[in-house]
């Protein structure tokens, strides 16, 4: 059979696969299971998400929650039922208060599809914006001023209590967030950033990771190739937002501050700056040991154990590994697509 | 009158929290300017001091013989952390020198949790301030909490102090050298590990200085009281010029001047004499700078810093933004 009739077959192939698995486990599996992969769905999206911007440009970003923090709240204010607006939300602005996104097409939750969309397009154009001030610096500058971007937006989140509740939890978000919804943006998301891994985008972005001034000095612009990065990355990160939202059902600006940043960094460089696969990886595994160590924590009761040996995790990673697992290269999934893809590794010489 | 008294107490508090941020910032830019690390880990170095300060006070310890203890504690930290977290990364990109940091950061938080924990105490102890920063002096018609004028004195000082030891000592010339060029230092013998240590000692002092008066501040203390101050002084010294000590002292005034700035400001409606304005702008500043702005400061602070960042990254005392090529 022709190359592109395999690659075709293998993929429907594997989203097959992959589908029936999740029907498995959302009719067999019990919620605690479903749970964890539910939460380890959702720190997926963030982890590629991030390692866009984070690994391709080599930008270190440490605000990105900020965008995930906006995105659930928009997203949640979109869903609330016109009542639930009214009992929780009573100031709103009226354009505001008529809206809400619930509707439902049979089991299909369309108006939670729009409103995610909506929240993470607004994002994205937010993102644009502060990219656009922000993309300017470099090192440990940029890393700061986003720091600096996460605490502006939490303060704002706090004050803006006619939407948000300010510190008050706002709870009574519709459980909408499911296995397949959540997997099917991780797809989404791993789809977008292969691809452009794999792109002249990509290549730009890894270029400017190298040598910034050696790619300027072949015509790679610094701005379009990181701005757009930002966006994208920007634009999933708010859809986990939204995810996350819909699946607590209960959440305060707390939530998207440090600690998630924390998680999320250390996922991202266990995998490998730069690698999809790696974000992969080092997110299963992260997110395993958490899980683990939290069951430990329950038991001994030494509550803030599992948060120091991530530390210590990443300390050691930054010293001794600092490529993380895979570096900038991904699994090689050639042998199963017949030809070697077009990765950055190695290229099969044809006789 | 009040509107005299009302500006002395504002300068009063901007001098006083001038000079705890100055200390703070002239911590940090101390480590910055040698290993261009920016320590993280520095807002939880403070904690851990006031936690040893409270624990030394609870223990009936007189007060001096207790700042001893915490000092000494500090700077034994501090040490630990540069030779096990931050030596091996010498020469490191430095986004890793600050991930590390904000991991060593971490491990303190929790370490501290856990302690509290097992020792059965609450995660939010209160700190129960030493006599000599509880309580208020008054000066006729002014009154001005001790502990402000504890931190001016303190502050200023410390700063004197190093001054001299900058400038006087072999010591502080050979950590000037380092930090203007740390490969030709090496090379005319200074003992870079040596300056590196010292400079991580005197930054833990500092820290724990600025961790004492500012638990006596909050008058209470848990395991995460570090992360805003951090920011905050890393704010203050990228103001005033990110890596140069005077610049950090510079930027710890000018920051403490905003900050009382906008949460004066916005009550100024309120207290102004009638009459002394027309009603019209009285009206004006009452709807329109209302007492609730306070609650964006950290806010407006932080677009400050993106500000500086961008237009002028080498602080009011920096020279114009030299980028390395490297």
């Amino acid at each position: 059979m022709s190359l592109g009739l395999r690659r075709v077959l293998v993929s429907v192939g594997m989203i097959a696969v992959f589908a029936a698995l999740i029907y498995l486990l959302t009719t067999y599996g019990s919620s605690f299971w479903q749970g964890i992969a539910i939460n380890l769905g959702m720190f997926l999206i963030l982890v590629v998400s991030l390692n866009l911007f984070n690994g391709f440009t080599g930008v270190f970003s440490l605000g990105h929650i900020g965008f995930m923090g906006l995105g659930a709240y928009i997203a949640a204010i979109l869903t609330l039922s016109l009542s639930g607006k009214q009992a929780y939300l009573p100031h709103l602005p009226g354009w505001l208060a008529g809206v809400s996104l619930d509707q439902m097409i049979g089991p299909f939750a369309l108006g939670f599809l729009l409103a995610t969309l909506i929240s993470a397009t607004l994002v994205a154009v937010f993102a644009f914006l502060v990219g656009l001030v922000l993309m300017r610096l470099s090192g440990q500058y940029v890393a700061v001023a986003t720091l600096g971007f996460l605490v502006i937006v939490r303060v704002t989140l706090f004050n803006a209590d006619t939407f948000t509740r300010g510190s008050r939890t706002f709870s009574n978000i519709a459980a909408y967030t499911d296995l397949w919804w959540v997997y099917g943006w991780v797809i989404a998301t791993v789809y977008v950033v292969w691809r452009l891994k794999f792109s002249a985008f990509g290549r730009s972005m890894f270029a400017q990771r190298e040598d910034r001034w050696a790619a300027q000095s072949v015509g790679i612009s610094m701005m379009p190739p990181r701005l757009l990065a930002f966006v994208v990355s920007a634009f999933f990160t708010a859809v986990a937002g939204s995810l996350y939202a819909h699946f607590i059902t209960s959440m305060s600006p707390n939530v998207f501050y440090f600690d998630l940043t924390f998680r999320v960094i250390t996922m991202l460089v266990l995998g490998g700056l730069g690698s999809v696969s790696g974000s992969i990886l080092g997110t299963v595994i992260i997110v395993g040991l958490a899980e683990g160590l939290r069951r430990v924590e329950d038991v001994t009761l030494l509550y803030g154990m599992s948060n120091i040996i991530i530390a210590v995790i990443l300390l050691l990673l930054i010293i001794f590994r600092r490529q993380g697992l895979l570096g900038q290269r991904e699994l090689n999934l050639g042998w199963l697509f017949g030809k070697s893809q077009s990765s950055s590794n190695k290229e099969k010489v044809q006789p | 009158m009040n509107l005299v008294y009302y500006f002395i107490q504002q300068i009063v508090n901007a001098v006083s929290a001038g000079s705890l941020y100055a200390v703070m910032a002239v911590g940090l830019a101390m480590v910055f300017s040698i290993l261009r690390l920016i320590n993280f880990a520095y807002g939880d170095q403070m904690m851990v001091a006031a936690y040893l300060a409270a624990f030394s006070l609870g223990a009936g310890l007189p007060l001096p013989i207790a700042v001893l203890v915490m000092v000494i504690g500090s700077v034994v930290l501090g040490l630990i952390l540069e030779r096990v977290a931050y030596r091996p990364l010498r020469g490191a990109p430095d986004v890793a020198l600050l991930l590390s940091s904000f991991a060593v950061g971490q491990i303190l938080e929790n370490t501290t949790l856990l302690a509290t924990r097992f020792a059965g105490l609450p995660i939010q102890m209160s700190f129960a301030a030493p006599e000599l920063l509880s309580g208020v002096l008054t000066f006729g018609p002014i009154t001005v909490a001790k502990l402000n004028v504890v931190s001016l004195v303190a502050g200023v000082v410390i700063l004197l102090l190093l001054t001299l030891f900058v400038t006087r000592t072999d010591l502080g010339l050979s950590m000037r050298a380092s930090a203007e060029d740390m490969p030709a230092a090496q090379l005319v013998g200074i003992n870079t590990n040596r300056v590196i240590a010292t400079a991580f000692g005197i930054s833990s002092a500092l820290a724990s200085v600025a961790g004492l008066l500012y638990a006596a501040q909050a008058g209470q203390i848990n395991p995460f009281m570090g992360f805003t101050p951090v920011l905050k002084a890393f704010i203050a010294a990228v103001i005033g010029g990110f890596g140069s000590l005077p610049g950090a002292v510079l930027g710890g005034y000018v920051l403490g001047a905003l900050e009382v700035l906008l949460t004066a400001i916005p009550g100024i409606g309120d207290i102004l004499p009638p009459g002394m304005v027309p009603p019209a702008v009285q009206q004006f500043l009452q709807t329109y700078l209302p007492g609730s702005l306070s609650s964006w400061r950290d806010a407006f602070v932080f677009i400050i810093l993106i500000v500086v960042l961008i237009f002028r990254p080498n602080g009011i005392l920096g020279g114009r933004q030299r980028e390395e090529m490297r």
